[in-house]
């Protein structure tokens, strides 16, 4: 026993050696700085383009871009894949993508598209007509899992259902999508069942990403097992490992938890990718992500805090880039509360919101005041629209014009445990909220309820009072993905029916001509901030912080960021 | 000693069995399922329908418990909601890092505490003794992340001297087929990976081993105090027994008793530590699994995580008992 307890010793003690040992290394040699600055210069070795370390805030869903719809897949998958019509780098405009032109026909119900000539999949098939139809085809005849609103989410939201529709999914209805012809080899036709003029710019979502055809049915990419207890297990690689498209950059590996590699597609049809590789890891904590950035171990991160920008700001080694509001923070107004189906008393609540304080305070100067419910970056955002400055005065007189009595009890809800992207801090928006609606007439009754589900389910529902907080980031470049959302149809959420609003929006969604519709989009948002369903405050300008040596990022409003452009300068 | 090994792991079945309800009803208990997770402000009641039926959510939750236990006893722990891929898989690629995380906490806390609490033992009353009582107190009271931020801001933003996130750099490429980077750079004769792997164990090591070195060194020194004025170390040093040797044979073979048991209690705290320690240094383990895991709702992912964590806890408990035999002849374990 007693040689036992000495081994234990000795193996203590050489254990004790051990870590003096290294430890004594970092202090003396001075190497250990040398490997985190080599971190930052390491990508600079070899190959003109070096190498650039992107933080996220985790790992992506999967690669298949038609089964993802949250930003941290999509980031990779805008660097490997391409859409047919593209957005112009940092704002919504539409332009080709790997579609040189398209046309929308006269009745709006089929849109003819003219691809790129010469373009290859990474695998060296050539991206064609057929290739655009095999990847329609593949949508739309999705089944089981991939029918999963979790999976093609944006399927669904542009169009609709499937060619079957599996037994959960009875509510989708009919498809907007008819079939796609692929006429001659440079010339794909996308037939709709009814009209529509939105589809055309929601094919810029890096959902309906051209994916290799030879790839997805060699990679197995829609194959699997589904288990009842267990649910659903892939067993392709497409997703994981294999992911084929046109893009600037083709994935390497996929080290899940750790990182992903992305290298430079060299037979890129376009300009081609400055950086050699571009590596993306996950990092979920705010404070770690900003201090990997000033060690230097990550050149970039997105999701920067508010609290954290003059940090950023303050050093010259670092810079913030900031993207295009694509959002917008509301007041919800129920109108089934009585009395704020009256006009009078829905512009005494407009009046009655400090918004400008609001903003200044808490949006870390990265906000906006909003007038409309959409923002002002999207075509149909109207400039001239009915404002409601801070007035406590008008509001306390509107609500006597109203006949109620002073003050006017208002159950006002607010969501906890959540910070999004247009709301950072909901309860301090909340709290400057109230104390500005009591000094205008109003009795705020504070509620508050955790964001998921309860929150978000009570809004939904119509059941959060008759004020609440809430907001929405748009998808994709469209009038219709934010003001169609919301006042397109009765909602339990709002409470009114307006059917002159209705048919409004349903007469802009259609029109196939940009100018004319534009133009209807304008009217519309006149005519909401003249109805007032509600109370739009705040469009926020999210930021991604760099070192200051990056170069040629462009910022998108809708994030989706291509990294072909970006340069480390030494 | 057989007997109580076979009792032990029996006990074994209804201790996971109750421990599988608990986890099983506190997950959802939760507010919130994975489609709103999963969708947010998108979120519709059609939506949520649907994605809690393709999940068997919708179904009572004795249903979904049976169905569990059944897959769960094939050693099938289920699929992750957001990724898709098998749990297994997962906690095959994030248990590893935790072990390692972990056995780096455990043996600095072991290394630094026990001396530190045998000299504050020998000089009791001291200056050492004072100042090992208010370290540990401050080792016990900081929490973890908080001295992870600080540690990070010190040794890497200020002196650049060590990385702050993750398991090994993402410039060093080095196969991994354990998923234990130690032994896999060793494996492959990286000496690079290697180092770049320790310096990043470092940090996050000292952090999670801060609070299991406090409560070592106090166990320690109150273990060596008490020793120290037994009958036998008077005999001892009365027959003239070199101090040295009195120390090693008679007072810390005696106090190591109560420390083991201690560091034996540490293993919970140490795998629990690991969560806050994972998340602070996007370190890729089994505590940041599970805390994407609550964010996103993903149950089978944090059912099968806690229960495979549990697993190990119990089997740790079991060969610390065991150990107590080694140690201390004069227990018989029945």
């Amino acid at each position: 026993m007693r040689s036992k307890w000495h081994w234990m010793l000795l193996l203590l003690v050489a254990g004790v050696l051990a870590l003096a040992g290294c430890g004594g290394n970092d202090d003396d040699e001075g190497t250990a700085g040398g490997t985190t600055a080599a971190d930052t210069s390491g990508g600079d070795e070899g190959a003109s383009g070096g190498t650039l370390v992107f933080a996220g805030a985790s790992d992506p869903v999967s690669l298949d871009p038609a089964l993802v719809s949250d930003g941290e897949s999509i980031r990779p998958i805008t660097q490997i894949f391409e859409t047919l019509v593209a957005l112009e780098p940092g704002g919504t405009d539409l332009v080709p993508g790997l579609a040189e032109s398209w046309e929308i026909s006269e009745d709006a119900k089929a849109i003819t598209f003219t691809l790129r000539d010469g373009v290859n999949f990474h695998d060296g098939t050539p991206f064609n007509a057929e290739a655009v139809c095999f990847n329609f085809d593949r949508w739309y005849n999705f089944t089981g899992p991939a029918q999963s609103a979790s999976a093609s989410y944006y399927w669904q939201a542009v169009f609709g259902g499937y060619a079957t529709n599996s037994a959960e999914n009875e509510g989708l209805g009919d498809s907007l999508f008819a079939s796609c012809e692929a006429t001659d080899e440079t010339t794909a036709v996308i037939n709709l069942t009814k009209p529509s003029a939105s589809a055309l710019g929601a094919l810029a979502l890096q959902a309906f990403a051209m994916a290799s055809p030879k790839a997805l049915e060699e990679f197995k990419a829609d194959e699997g097992t589904l288990d009842e207890e267990t649910g659903f297990k892939p067993t392709g690689t497409f997703g994981t490992q294999n992911p084929v498209g046109t893009g600037p950059f083709k994935l390497e590996s996929w080290d899940i938890g750790n990182k992903l590699t992305l290298v430079r597609n060299d037979d890129y049809w376009g300009e081609k990718a400055k950086l050699d590789t571009l590596i993306i890891r996950p990092i979920g904590d705010n404070a770690a992500r900003l201090q990997a950035l000033q060690t230097g171990e990550i050149q970039g991160y997105d999701l920067v805090e508010p609290q954290d920008v003059p940090t950023i700001e303050g050093d010259s080694e670092l810079q913030i880039l900031e993207r295009p509001a694509f959002n917008v923070a509301y007041v919800t107004i129920n109108h089934k509360v009585k009395p704020f189906d009256q006009l009078e008393v829905r512009q005494a609540v407009a009046y009655g919101l400090d918004r400008q304080a609001v903003v200044d305070n808490f949006y870390g100067g990265r906000g906006e005041v909003a007038k409309e419910f959409m923002p002002p970056s999207l075509p149909g955002y109207a400039d001239d629209v009915t404002e409601y400055p801070y007035d406590p005065e008008k509001a306390k007189s509107l609500l006597q014009e109203a006949g109620l009595t002073l003050p006017v009890e208002v159950e006002f809800w607010y969501p906890t445990d959540v910070s999004r992207p247009y709301m950072p801090d909901p309860k301090r928006n909340f709290e400057a909220f109230a104390a500005s609606l009591n000094k205008s007439g109003f009795k705020v009754i504070p509620k508050s309820a955790p964001w998921n589900p309860d929150y978000l389910g009570r809004v939904d529902t119509g059941k959060a009072g008759a004020l609440n907080l809430i907001g929405w980031t748009g998808d994709y470049a469209d009038a219709d993905n934010f003001i169609g959302v919301f006042f397109q149809t009765q909602k339990p959420q709002w409470g009114f029916d307006n059917p002159e609003l209705f048919s409004a929006l349903d007469a802009a969604e259609v029109e196939p001509d940009v100018d004319a519709r534009n133009a209807l989009y304008e009217d519309v948002n006149r005519q909401i901030m003249e109805f007032l369903p509600g109370v739009p405050y705040a469009h926020s300008k999210p930021a991604l912080a760099f070192t200051a040596n990056v170069k040629g990022f462009q910022p998108s409003p809708t994030t989706n960021e291509s990294f072909a452009s970006v340069s480390i300068e030494e | 000693m057989l007997r109580f090994v076979v009792r032990r792991l029996l006990l074994l079945v209804p201790i996971l069995l109750g421990l599988s309800i608990l986890v099983f009803g506190w997950i959802r208990a939760l507010p919130g399922g994975p489609a709103e997770a999963l969708l947010g402000e998108r979120a519709t009641a059609a939506s949520i329908a649907q994605i809690e039926k393709q999940y068997g959510l919708d179904k009572p939750i004795y249903v979904q418990y049976g169905s569990y236990l059944k897959t769960v006893a094939t050693g099938d722990l289920g699929s992750s909601i957001r990724t898709r891929q098998p749990v297994v898989e997962e906690i095959k690629r994030r248990f590893p890092a935790t072990v390692e995380l972990a056995f780096a906490a455990g043996l600095f806390s072991i290394i630094f505490g026990i001396p530190l609490g045998f000299f504050a033992a020998k000089r009791y009353g001291g200056f050492l003794d004072h100042a090992s009582l208010v370290g540990s107190l401050l080792g016990i009271s900081i929490p973890v992340f908080f001295l992870g931020i600080v540690l990070k801001y010190i040794f890497s933003v200020k002196l650049g001297l060590l990385p702050t996130v993750g398991r090994i750099s993402v410039l060093i490429d080095v196969e991994t087929p354990t998923n234990f980077y130690i032994l896999d750079s060793i494996i492959a004769l990286n000496g690079e990976a290697l180092w770049d792997v320790l310096k990043h164990l470092l940090l996050p090591a000292i952090a999670l081993g801060s609070i299991p070195l406090a409560i070592i060194a106090r166990i320690t020194r109150a273990a060596v105090l008490d020793v120290q004025n037994e009958d036998y170390v008077r005999t001892a040093r009365a027959k003239g027994v070199s101090p040295g040797i009195v120390d090693r044979r008679h007072v810390l073979r005696n106090a190591l008793l109560p420390i083991t048991t201690i560091i034996g209690l540490q293993v919970g705290l140490l795998l629990s530590g690991a969560v806050l320690t994972e998340t602070v240094f996007a370190f890729p383990g089994m505590g940041t699994l599970l805390v994407d895991a609550i964010d996103n709702r993903d149950f089978p992912v944090l059912q099968g995580g806690i229960l495979f964590l549990a697993v190990i806890f119990v089997f740790v408990n079991l060969l610390v008992d065991l150990s107590y035999a080694v140690i201390n002849p004069r227990i018989r374990l029945s």
